[in-house]
């Protein structure tokens, strides 16, 4: 079950070491983006395109807000 | 969007997976670093005055006014439900009112809002041509962040 987090604990994460995936449009993604995310746009999100991602880290996703 | 691309992801066998349910806009209203060629905007929410006057719903007149003396510096008190969601503004000329008078009843209902992502720039800009000395900034679930003043 995918668990919800706040800004303190994803500053946690990162801290960490994690893997931060934006799934907003890409137009989006190129305007602005956290740090060190990468862009999989939610359209896009399928097993090919997560393939290189490392499995022994945690993920986070985000788009742009809570509504 | 993030919940069921974290859904997804769980479904593709990641085992640890978070959803930051806040969002992009939330970062950017912390005023946290960002990317992009649009990084350099500066933010509401890092302008503004996080520490405000407030009393909630069913407060009297008089209880305003001492969270206005309180906090130094302030002609107005923000009044939310218990929740933190604003649901209204005192301004000086309510204040003048009965000690008793409940703030429901003098309150000036559904103030405007920006979102603490809300471009600064943009915001003086519009706050100047209507002569606005403050703005309320609330998350998009209407709980107030704070106060950005013209003058700050």
């Amino acid at each position: 079950m995918t668990t919800s987090i706040d800004l303190p604990q994803l500053q946690a994460l990162i801290d960490r070491g994690v893997t931060l995936i934006e799934v907003l449009p890409e137009a989006e993604y190129e305007a602005e983006h956290l740090p060190g995310s990468i862009n999989i746009p939610l359209k896009q999100l399928t097993p090919a395109s997560v393939e290189q991602i490392d499995r022994s880290q945690p993920v986070v996703v985000y788009c742009w807000d809570a509504l | 969007m993030s919940p069921r691309a974290a859904c997804r992801l769980e479904q593709f066998g990641f085992a640890e997976v978070y959803d930051f349910v806040h969002g992009k806009s939330f970062w950017l209203g912390s005023g946290l670093p960002t990317e992009g060629p649009d990084a350099s905007s500066p933010r509401v929410g890092a302008a503004a005055d996080l520490e405000v006057p407030v009393c909630t719903l069913g407060a009297t007149v008089a209880t305003a006014r001492q969270r206005i003396a309180d906090a130094d510096g302030w002609d107005q008190c923000i009044v939310t439900d218990d929740d933190g969601i604003v649901a209204g503004r005192l301004r000086a000329s309510a204040l003048d009112a009965p000690d008793e008078t409940l703030v429901d009843d003098v309150m000036e209902p559904g103030p405007t809002t920006v979102r603490p992502d809300f471009d600064l720039d943009e915001l003086r800009d519009r706050m100047q041509d209507r002569n606005v000395a403050s703005t309320l900034v609330t998350e998009p679930s209407g709980r107030l962040v704070g106060v950005y003043r013209r003058s700050s």
